[in-house]
């Protein structure tokens, strides 16, 4: 027995030596991730799965707790020479990146390894938002979302409702009606700027600053106090005060998908990605479901933006670690990857062959999936233009916490909303001028 | 003639503090010097091209109103959480001293508040007093919206200073306690047979025999509160609502590492450390003037 099991032991050792000598033999690359919790597992699950897929590279995922701190990191990493050789940028870093003079544009990349990626098969609404303002791709679109309205059937029925409000005259008026019948909370919002101000305006066709939104020069200035979002703040501020509402974020107690899915409030604005998080967190018989976000009647809608994040490639890397990181990127591409991804998470397809893949194989029909093909209508409503096409301010982490202050001093009752609007504009304009000077004589690519 | 223990070979004594130095000069003085430089510079994020801009950025921040506000909100947070912790401090190690039942477990207990870090210990207060769903929710049960700190800038004020004073009073604590025993039992026993009750004995007798270390806690308390509290802000407040709570440090950190204007930090925390050091020296300029040492 003893024997035997010595045996087996030394077995283990040897194969695990081998095993540890094949390893070695691989490209080894690193790549950083922002996503946290389930979505974080998944995408270190990609990645494994990428190990598992061949026998050349291997790839090494660090998640950084947090799309904010992603970027930290990797600046903090880059100025000491330690950085990854990928690494997963939130939208909003996406200026900082393409000014930084430190990464290997994507499409160099897709050129110098001739890969096979088709820049036209990614949805144009993603596409645009990422490309430069020439048009060149210089990341990869990974995880990719957009923002609907959930709805709580269940209380809407109580109100006499049965549809989804597809203007906002209509969601003010079932406010009401949920009031009347008893319904405590209509709407639950917190002061994220995503849903609000930045998917408003591009489904309303209004920019948030000139310049194209920015795309067009760092000399952009913020205009949303002068543009209908105004108007639908102080709506939102009467919802708050006639008690159609409230605001729920993880300081009062309770997200406002925790208060979504506890039925304790009707509708709230989030993304698509959360679908499957909501679908997990509802007791069973909760009737919900998800529609477009509301325009003001008589808009012509427009489309919705993407958010999420890409993948950047580093420069200052050996040429087999990029060879291995190009491996890993058209991986990730692939339309079976993609269906993989999505189903894991709530994201949305980047490429239209994946959507069509997915669609063909009935996979928006399934239950608890069924609603996740409205984000794509909302992404795809029209082609984007000047204005929707995204948002390319510099610092506009900094600009989004501006804004929620100056928010959150108007929705408090400290401070009334056209003036901190004002306020935020001036605020915005400040950073802005800032992010120019400190990257005066660099061009916005 | 004063007899002075000295070096003769000056080489041997300069080998002997260089590992120190060394240290001291990496990991404080050469950061310092960056800082220093940065802030006379516009920095970008991924480094290089720095351009020398003189003394903007300070002007800048002295023409920010949102500047100055973190600075009054840093004054009333440090005043008002080294006002608590200490007095909480000081209660507890009187108590203790007073070997009243149980005190062993006490004095063993008391400190651990001050193990736990900062970010945990946000973590515990912003559960425990969340309005919705924390242990103080029952108090908007029966009085609804009296207690919100996600949306009143006093209550959030209140929860950091809470949570600040929770942590730094178990340090606080040992410190006192260290000191009240230091002081001889004839003494206390002596004042307790000329009838002088509990409440003389420590107004009279202990509080000014322990004066020192009350300084020594005043200095520390404050200069933590101004330097350290970004942990606990990060997690309950996160410096709102509306900027209620947004110290000083916490607006170092937004602007620099969330906001990537590596050079506006710099110059604020050079700002940072001169208030720092101005008001340490006030206070060992005027309020120690009134401290016996012997």
């Amino acid at each position: 027995m003893i024997r035997k099991l010595g045996l087996a032991a030394l077995t283990t050792a040897l194969s695990l030596t081998a095993g540890a000598a094949l390893a070695q033999e691989r490209v080894k690359f690193e790549m950083w991730y922002g996503l946290t919790g389930k979505l974080g597992e998944v995408t270190a699950e990609h990645c494994a799965r990428f190990n598992q897929s061949q026998t050349k590279y291997e790839i090494t995922c660090v998640g950084q707790g947090g799309y904010d701190k992603a970027e930290q990191n990797t600046i903090a990493a880059y100025r000491s020479k330690q950085h990854p050789t990928v690494v997963q940028i939130y939208d909003a870093g996406t200026v900082n990146f393409m000014l930084s003079g430190a990464v290997y544009p994507a499409n160099q990349l897709v050129k110098d390894f001739n890969l096979n990626v088709n820049w036209n098969d990614y949805f144009s609404g993603i596409k645009n938002y990422y490309a430069t303002s020439k048009g060149e791709m210089w990341s990869f679109p990974y995880n990719s979302s957009t923002a609907l309205l959930y709805w709580n059937k269940d209380a809407f029925a109580k109100a006499g409702l049965t549809e989804a409000p597809k203007t906002i005259e209509d969601w003010d008026a079932a406010l009401g009606k949920l009031k009347a019948a008893g319904v405590e909370c209509g709407f639950a919002f917190d002061f994220d700027t995503w849903m609000p101000l930045e998917q408003f305006s591009a489904i309303h066709n209004l920019p948030l600053a000139s310049k194209n939104n920015g795309y067009s020069g760092l000399d952009a200035e913020m205009v949303f106090n002068k543009t209908k979002f105004a108007d639908y703040m102080k709506l939102w501020k009467s919802w708050l005060d006639k008690g159609y509402s409230r605001i729920q974020t993880a300081q009062v107690g309770k997200t406002i998908i925790q208060a979504f899915t506890d039925g304790s409030c009707a509708t709230i604005l989030t993304s698509v990605a959360n679908h499957g998080v909501v679908g997990g967190l509802v007791k069973d018989g909760f009737n919900w479901d998800v529609a477009m976000l509301p325009v003001y009647a008589g808009t012509e809608r427009k489309n919705s933006l993407v958010g999420g994040a890409s993948m950047w490639i580093m420069s200052g890397k050996s040429k087999a670690e990029y060879e291995a990181a190009a491996a890993f990127l058209q991986f990730l591409a692939l339309p079976s990857e993609q269906e993989w991804y999505v189903n894991a998470t709530g994201y949305i397809p980047v490429t239209k062959t994946a959507f069509e893949k997915l669609k063909a194989d009935g996979f928006y029909a399934k239950p608890g999936i069924k609603g996740r093909e409205v984000s794509m209508q909302s992404l795809t409503y029209s082609e984007p233009n000047e204005i929707t096409r995204g948002i390319r301010l510099g610092n506009f982490t900094q600009i989004r916490a501006e804004i929620r202050s100056e928010l959150e001093a108007a929705f408090t009752g400290k401070k009334d909303m056209q003036a901190a609007l004002d306020e935020a504009v001036a605020r915005s304009n400040q950073i802005l001028r800032r992010f120019e000077q400190t990257f005066k004589g660099r061009d916005l690519p | 003639m004063e007899r002075r223990a000295t070096f003769d070979n000056l080489w041997i004594a300069a080998a002997l503090i260089a590992p120190q130095l060394l240290l001291v000069f990496v990991f404080f003085y050469w950061p310092a010097s960056q800082a220093v430089y940065w802030a006379f510079t516009t920095q970008p994020p991924f480094g290089g091209s720095n351009e020398w801009v003189g003394l903007q950025n300070f002007q800048q921040i002295f023409a920010d109103a949102v500047y100055w506000n973190s600075v009054v909100v840093s004054l009333v947070f440090a005043f008002l959480s080294t006002s608590l912790s200490i007095a909480m401090g000081l209660l507890l190690a009187v108590m203790v001293d007073r070997q009243l039942p149980g005190y062993s477990v006490y004095r063993f207990t008391y400190f651990w508040p001050y193990a736990i870090a900062a970010p945990a210990v946000g973590l515990a207060f912003r559960f425990i007093f969340a309005p919705d769903a924390g242990f103080v929710s029952a108090v908007n049960h029966w009085f609804p919206n009296l207690w919100n700190p996600a949306l009143d800038g006093v209550d959030a004020m209140a929860l950091i200073v809470i949570a600040n004073a929770w942590k730094m009073a178990a340090y606080n604590f040992i410190f006192f306690l260290a000191a009240l025993q230091a002081i001889p039992r004839t003494l206390n026993e002596a004042a307790a047979m000329d009838g002088a009750g509990v409440l003389r004995r420590v107004r009279d007798l202990q509080l000014p025999l322990i004066l020192p270390t009350l300084f020594f806690l005043l200095v520390i308390n404050i200069t933590e509160s101004f330097v350290d509290s970004f942990g606990i802000v990060d997690i309950v407040t996160g410096g709102g609502p509306a900027r209620a709570t947004e110290l000083m440090v916490f607006k170092i950190y937004s602007d620099g590492f969330k906001g990537l204007d590596y050079s506006m930090a710099a110059a604020q925390s050079l700002v940072l450390m001169v208030m720092v050091v101005g008001l340490t020296f006030v206070q060992f300029r005027y309020v120690e003037r009134r401290v016996h040492y012997n």
